[in-house]
């Protein structure tokens, strides 16, 4: 608390006015660590999306809708950055930006230095929905296999594939099985194997584990860690819980509804490997306030 | 959790009794509705008879007249056991190659049948496949496939079979033709269905993997259509029936169930009639079967939820 009590509506607003770079702001108060300035990261990695003044606006039967304003984002290589906020900041149409599921209205949008549709286009990142959205009449295998058969590798290939990544998420001998003989939490995790199966370097994850009951979903939580950890792909994720985001994170974004926007960026410098227990520290306490703060600024709680 | 999900559960099957009580209702329905014909059998060719009797000027008594309706040859409601003898001797009585044969006149009723409905559902899935893949063809198609059904087929039966028989094609091809015309139409409306079917969220991963369009109408929206398509066929597979037996009736064909129901009106041979709506519907039945058959045979490897 005594973090976040020195915190003014300026400070706020600073974050939220639009601006060229997004400046880093360490909760420890540590610039020194290199690890946590977000120029050093960004000049020493490449930048894997670059997000500058954008805006989306949708026109509905009842007039414009201003889903995002503002959004200035850069993320390098390698991080695992969460987007938090109420239903209706919009974080998840900024996930399908990225995606290029959705066009933005005024604003630049690159990744990997190209224009999503183009990094679309390259297959470059994997996506997991909120929902497994396996398709039913496939067994799990040959789930896993379509964006690969989509893709046009080879039968030997997919197979091969398809094996190691239902391994990675502990999923061998379900192989053969459809997915209605799967519970929820394994369909989430044939989807992220599906995600993964051609090996794309960004992961795309829009509250992959939202549906899930509490301990499968710490399971998948620590799961997914250390995929990262292993892989070193850069994951931008979803996410409405504090403790998932403070738990996965590498940065937190927090955003507010109407006009979605970006009201605070915090660095979260933990060790890369960590277990569940590793919720109950202190410092886990204090980024967790931190950025249930943020969310309360930005008037998330009014209704 | 993870055993869990290989051990389904399986549902024990409530109240399992043996085949005579489980058929029991369906049976005691039957047998009323026998019952019921044989009243209606006697109640209506009654007059006929009686008068028979009087033309011949031979005694009788209510009971000669009773008995006489269920025996009449050309009665105005035959009774289910003339039409039965004279559909097995149709069937069975004559060789199959015999134009007096009811197995070879279904042959030929069958092979039009089948062709018009490969023809209509061919047809009605390319019309669903272009009309979900352009605004300007479903502006432009679907009017004009609404339209289509709206004409009395007894109308156009005729037209098709003169026109193209003009032009030198008889015999199965336009029956066909006919059959198919009719059958398009449920498969064109429920396929529109079937590939309008996926979620959006499966729309969207294909997106993600830049997928092309065969690519996601082979791999998404074919397999989401598959049962709106068996619903379809069910339905279309009937109709096909309904076309190639009117398409056999314009032209005084020599060859068909619809010739043979022709032929049994010119004659008054009502119990001819019968049988061959007997041998027509139980067609009609075999072949929903088989629709169904290759359903669960599709459903089973496309992992439907037993």
């Amino acid at each position: 608390m005594p973090l976040c009590e020195h915190r003014t509506a300026s400070d706020v607003a600073a974050l939220a006015r639009p601006s060229g770079r997004l400046r880093a702001v360490s909760p420890m108060h540590q610039p020194a660590n290199p690890t946590t300035d977000h120029r050093i990261l960004s000049s020493g990695r490449p930048l894997v999306a670059d997000v500058r003044d954008l805006s989306l606006t949708f026109e509905t039967a009842d007039g414009k809708v201003e889903a995002l304003a503002g959004i200035n984002l850069q993320i390098a290589e390698g991080e695992f950055v969460s987007f938090i906020g109420p239903s209706g900041c919009g974080k998840t149409t900024l996930l399908r930006l990225i995606a290029d599921l959705e066009q933005p209205t005024s604003g630049m949008l690159q990744i990997n230095g190209v224009s999503a549709g183009e990094a679309r286009l390259r297959r470059a990142y994997g996506y997991v929905f909120q929902a497994p959205a396996l398709y039913p009449w496939r067994t799990v295998e040959k789930n896993v296999m379509l964006p690969l058969e989509i893709m046009g590798f080879s039968e030997a290939e997919r197979r091969e594939r398809a094996r190691r990544y239902l391994a990675l998420v502990n999923l061998s001998g379900f192989e053969r099985k459809f997915p209605w003989q799967l519970s929820g939490g394994m369909q989430q995790r044939a989807s992220i194997a599906r995600a993964l199966s051609f090996d794309p370097a960004l992961l795309l994850m829009d509250e992959p584990f939202g549906a899930l009951d509490e301990i499968v979903r710490d399971h998948l939580n620590e799961q997914l860690l250390g995929l990262w950890d292993k892989t070193g792909k850069t994951v931008i994720f979803v996410t409405h819980s504090i403790p998932e985001a403070v738990f996965l994170s590498t940065r937190i974004i927090v955003m507010s509804p109407r006009p979605g926007r970006i009201i605070d960026v915090i660095e979260c410098d933990f060790p890369r490997e960590r277990t569940l227990e590793f919720r109950e520290t202190p410092e886990f306490v204090r980024i967790a306030q931190r950025v249930r703060m943020g969310l309360r600024s930005g008037h998330s709680y009014d209704e | 959790m993870t055993n869990s999900a290989l051990n389904v559960p399986a549902f024990a099957v409530p109240g399992r009794h043996s085949v005579v009580v489980r058929q029991a209702p369906v049976l005691t329905l039957v047998l009323a509705l026998v019952a019921l014909w044989y009243l209606a059998a006697v109640l209506m060719n009654f007059g006929l008879v009686r008068d028979a009797f009087e033309r011949e000027e031979v005694p009788y008594t209510t009971g000669d007249v009773m008995l006489g309706t269920l025996q009449a040859e050309r009665p105005l409601l035959p009774a289910p056991h003339q039409i039965l003898r004279t559909f097995a001797d149709g069937v069975f009585g004559y060789s199959p190659t015999s134009a007096r044969s009811l197995v070879y006149h279904s042959t030929v009723t069958l092979s039009a049948t089948v062709l018009g409905f490969i023809l209509g559902a061919m047809l009605g899935c390319v019309l669903a496949t272009l009309i979900v893949h352009s605004r300007t063809l479903q502006k432009s198609l679907l009017p004009w496939i609404i339209c289509s059904q709206m004409v009395p087929i007894l109308a156009v039966a005729p037209i098709v079979i003169v026109v193209l028989g003009a032009i030198g094609i008889r015999g199965l091809l336009p029956k066909s033709i006919i059959s198919a015309y009719l059958c398009f139409f449920p498969v064109a409306i429920g396929m529109v269905k079937g590939l309008r079917s996926p979620d959006p969220i499966q729309g969207d991963l294909m997106r993600t993997w830049s997928a092309t369009p065969s690519q996601i109408f082979c791999k998404l929206r074919w397999p989401s259509a598959v049962p709106f398509l068996f619903t379809s066929l069910k339905v279309a597979v009937t109709i096909s029936l309904i076309g190639a037996i009117v398409g056999e009736l314009p032209t005084g064909a020599q060859a068909g169930i619809g010739a043979r129901l022709l032929a049994g009106s010119y004659y008054g041979q009502t119990i001819q009639i019968w049988a061959a709506l007997l041998a027509a519907s139980l067609l009609a039945a075999a072949l929903v079967g088989m629709v169904t058959l290759t359903e669960r045979w599709v459903g089973r490897r496309m992992g439907v939820r037993p």
